[in-house]
């Protein structure tokens, strides 16, 4: 966007690659101290019973088990989302999913605290189980959550913007579809483990988390230390997208196991255990019904979702109104409901994995939009461009666009790809489909009321000209250290690799509230781009004073401040550190980010806020076998608006893991069950794609230079996943003529549209119907002005 | 469980461990011998996050017990850079953004070291094959190609 930057938007390596590579980054299992004791979960195999009577006299017996807890040690209860308090660290009383941690013994070595979990007696009294949906809302089931029997309905939400009877009225066309998408989990590579130390009254935590600060909270209320009494420090971890955005069982247990026992405690879980340990993606029934012009417009849309939530809250609240929030970001629908119910079932709980509760409506809409478009004679790039929003406007529900590239996305993808050249040309068993989506640089809010900011960095600068920038962001792997290292370098005319970042450390660094919702480079990085601000009005005020010249006359770069268009003027970065702190002392200089306040007047209206949101359009173009129904996903165009890439590589690996994880979403991976019993608790069976099953990816960064991020940017960790899903459910349709209306499409889904297809029928597999369900009396929302009409 | 003396030579040097017949070699590489750069992933051999290099060939060092490993020729990502030197799959690795979470690449490389000493030009089906065996959650396995393409084409120059 003509901006002349030296640093950003480079294709500089992580600067903690070298760790990487060589081995030597240490994740919390490679920690260890000494002394230190192996915790180990006993772990129900109930779904749902009450426990009687728990004995733990033998394990206790066992030489070397020293410490043994129940849920009798754990009376208060946590959930990440204050108003879902409903989690024990272990169970109290009654266990609600198989897997659920009931009793937990700390001891010498693994093999003598398994023998010890061996040697604990629960009696356990068996309760009937609600496992799906329709169940749930039944009425007849013992309920979760309470007593008694009843419907195991968690939450229920039912909002109106604008009429939406009277924009089915202006419409000449209406059309209703029901889809489903099958619930599937986060598996990262490394499995959740904490190690906790408790010496001289304070405890310590390590953990494998993405949100250090929300699991100090938690371990406050549960442990009731005060908060500073406790350090939570977030170690590199092994990949969450979601998955370790909880506080989990783990990390309570290992922290009281060490208080008991008086020695450190480590607790690494088996990947069966993360797959019991969950969050993942829910499970959606959705239906949608929409109103549209002849020439595609959308005058009314009508949305109705059904989440299974598993047995507790954790993020579900939110997870609920996600279904429903977001549909109006990439489409103007000027009237527009929204229904939603999440109800319990006797399954690990789900929760937010990457896109967080809007892919699974983004799926539904994107192929609604397509099958509307047959319907009325349109392509499915006219049915999106005449629909798409324009940039700085209000949606219908009240949220704030600004930046906004939607259309030089869709006309990217579709002029590489020769989309339209290809779509329903390609020989049989071959197409090409179209998607898009969007989503939020961040959540508007944070998961508790407070008006504090929702991110601060502090950079200090020693007298040697080092930097170091204090920021509590985890690194999941997305790079968040190098982007802070970034944003502070290119304000301070120094190179990322020059600068040290300490993150996570809830001793040592300032709040951010954690690597979620893809808030960290519009927050953390605005936060960053403040203090280094100041950092740069420091020194620039001393070496102007020096050099007597103006301020504004003065250049940071190559790590030097001198006069622009003086060489031979410059003094170098230390030099310019020490004339700052000699005028002015210490030079350690803080920013903070608060979001603008953006909620509507609405209940509900804190979820889909964002102060800006990222926009993506794929191309997918896929090869199906009619005959064993085998699909394989040839080649993927993604372009996405990511406001400004605060660095290009690291960018591009964000969409191309995307592009991955919606490949593995679309075509294999589901967390399912076998009434309550998992499936396959592991990753024989958890089938995820392979180097084998990776297309080719074509990747387009398009930078709309967002005018509140940080240079511009904005988020590029979670939106490009959104429109890989559908595209390559409209693919398969192109290639075959089918609809499968839910995902994972396996190939025995295939096979069974084409003889349905082959005997004369519409060549479809889905469900056919949502339950019968008493939806709360809407609330009524006028739309705001700029809303579309 | 017996208790066995073997020697397990890795990255160059002799360790002499007591170990129960039934401890992997992961284990004893994580545990006895504090190379943490060895990973844990699944426990069942589906992730390849444990894979080290046994002989030259990339091994499972979950599902191998450690005495089976005795006196052969273990190498692991601590022993992949030449002292000083790193491997120039590590050079590309970093370079090219192969690692994101970083979880997988020590096994990755290795898996990548034993395709180039067997086949210096690899095409990227033939890449595709050797590494099908390690699991990346975050990269899409793009870059990571990229980098053992790049890093092949330094070797050979």
């Amino acid at each position: 966007m003509g901006h002349d930057y030296a640093v950003v938007g480079g294709r500089l390596p992580r600067i903690d690659a070298d760790g990487q590579v060589s081995g030597r980054t240490r994740y919390t299992d490679d920690l260890k101290m000494p002394g230190m004791l192996v915790g180990k979960q006993l772990r129900s195999i109930h779904a749902h019973a009450r426990i009687t009577n728990i004995d733990t006299s033998r394990a206790r017996a066992l030489p070397g088990v020293k410490a043994v807890l129940t849920g009798e040690d754990f009376p208060i209860t946590y959930g990440i989302l204050p108003v879902s308090q409903d989690e024990n660290a272990l169970a109290l009383g009654r266990v609600r999913h198989v897997g659920e941690p009931v009793a937990a013994v700390a001891a010498v070595d693994a093999e003598t605290a398994e023998a010890a979990l061996a040697l604990i007696d629960v009696t356990y009294e068996p309760l009937d189980e609600t496992v799906t949906i329709e169940g749930a809302l039944s009425g007849d089931h013992t309920r979760l959550h309470g007593e008694g029997t009843g419907t195991n309905v968690h939450r229920a939400a039912a909002l109106e913007f604008g009429n939406v009877e009277e924009g089915f009225a202006l419409a000449d066309h209406i059309r209703e579809d029901v889809f489903f998408f099958g619930g599937n989990t986060h598996a990262a590579l490394e499995t959740h483990s904490a190690m906790a130390a408790f010496e001289n009254g304070r405890l310590t935590v390590w953990s494998s988390t993405q949100v250090p600060h929300y699991v100090h909270r938690a371990l406050e209320k549960v442990l009731e230390l005060p908060a500073g009494r406790i350090r939570v420090i977030a170690v590199p971890t092994g990949g969450g997208f979601g998955g370790k955005t909880d506080p989990f069982s783990h990390e309570f247990v290992a922290a009281k196991l060490a208080m008991v026992s008086g020695s450190p405690v480590k607790i690494t879980l088996t990947r069966e255990e993360v797959f019991y340990a969950h969050r993942g993606r829910h499970p959606v029934l959705m239906w949608v019904k929409t109103g549209f012009r002849s020439d595609g417009r959308i005058t009314s849309m009508a949305f109705r979702t059904f989440l299974d939530g598993g047995a507790y809250g954790s993020y579900g609240l939110a997870s609920l109104y996600y279904t429903g929030a977001l549909q109006t970001t990439t489409y103007k629908i000027p009237n527009y409901r929204f229904e939603g119910v999440r109800v319990f079932t006797n399954k690990p709980a789900c929760g937010p994995k990457r896109g967080h509760g809007t892919p699974q409506p983004r799926f539904a809409l994107e192929c609604h939009l397509d099958k509307a478009a047959d319907d009325l004679g349109l392509d499915p790039v006219s049915i999106r461009l005449v629909n798409s929003v324009e940039p700085n406007s209000m949606t219908v529900n009240h949220l704030r666009i600004t930046s906004c590239a939607l259309d030089a996305c869709i006309e990217k993808v579709v002029a590489e790809s020769e989309f339209s050249a290809k779509r329903g040309r390609l020989p049989r068993g071959r197409g090409v489909g179209l998607a898009v989506g969007a989503y939020m640089s961040g959540a508007g809010l944070p998961i508790y009321w407070n008006d504090m900011p929702q991110s601060e960095v502090t950079i200090k600068v020693d007298r040697g000209g080092g930097v170091t920038v204090y920021s509590m962001a985890a690194d999941v792997g997305q790079g968040s250290t190098t982007m802070l290292a970034t944003v502070v370098a290119e304000r301070l005319g120094l190179a990322p690799s020059d600068l040290a970042v300490v993150t996570g450390d809830t001793d040592l660094t300032p709040v951010d509230l954690g690597s979620y919702s893809s808030r960290v480079t519009f927050m953390a990085g605005n936060a960053a781009l403040e203090a280094a601000t100041k950092v740069r009005d420091r020194v620039v005020e001393a070496v102007a004073d020096k050099l007597e010249a103006l301020p504004e006359d003065l250049v940071l770069s190559d790590g030097t401040v001198g006069v622009r268009g003086a060489p031979g003027s410059e003094v170098t970065w230390p030099e310019a550190v020490r004339l700052a702190i000699a005028a002015k002392g210490p030079l350690a200089e803080s920013g903070s980010y608060r979001a603008p306040k953006l909620a509507g007047p609405y209940k509900g209206a804190g979820v889909g806020i964002s102060p800006a949101y990222s926009y993506t359009a794929c191309v997918a173009e896929v090869t199906c076998d009619a005959d064993t129904g085998l699909v394989e996903v040839d080649r993927v165009w993604v372009a996405h608006d990511i406001g400004q890439a605060i660095n290009a590589l690291l960018s591009e690996g964000q969409v191309e893991g995307s592009i991955y994880m919606g490949i593995g979403e679309v075509l294999f991976e589901e967390q399912a069950f076998r009434d309550a019993l998992h499936r396959g608790p592991s990753l024989l069976e958890y089938k995820m794609p392979t180097f084998l099953e990776m297309p080719a990816v074509d990747t387009y960064l398009i930078e709309s230079d967002d005018p509140e991020g940080p240079f511009g940017a904005k988020e590029v960790g979670q939106g490009p996943l959104l429109p890989v899903i559908p595209a390559v459910v409209n693919a398969i349709h192109d290639a075959l003529g089918i609809r499968i209306d839910e995902v994972p499409i396996t190939p025995d889904k295939i096979v069974s549209a084409l003889r349905d297809q082959n005997r004369g029928g519409e060549g479809r597999v889905g469900p056919t119907g949502i339950p019968e369900f008493e939806f709360p009396p809407l609330q009524r929302v006028e739309p705001p002005q700029g809303a579309p009409r | 469980m017996s208790d066995h003396v073997i020697t397990l030579v890795v990255n160059g040097r002799d360790h002499r461990l007591v170990v129960d017949a039934n401890r992997t070699l992961l284990q004893a590489l994580r545990e006895n011998l504090d190379l943490t750069g060895t990973k844990h992933g699944c426990d069942l051999g589906e992730c390849g996050a444990c894979t080290v290099l046994v002989d030259g060939k990339p091994t499972l060092s979950c599902l191998t017990l450690a005495v089976a490993a005795a006196g052969r020729t273990i190498t692991t990502v601590e022993g992949l850079a030449d002292g000083d030197r790193p491997d120039s799959l590590q050079v590309a690795f970093a370079e090219l953004g192969a690692a994101q979470c970083g979880y997988c690449t020590p096994a990755m490389l290795l898996s990548a070291r034993a395709l180039l000493d067997v086949d210096p030009d690899p095409d990227p089906d033939e890449i595709n094959q050797a590494l099908a065996g390690n699991l990346c959650r975050c990269t899409g396995y793009v870059k990571i190609r990229e980098a053992v393409q790049l890093a092949a084409a330094r070797d050979r120059a």
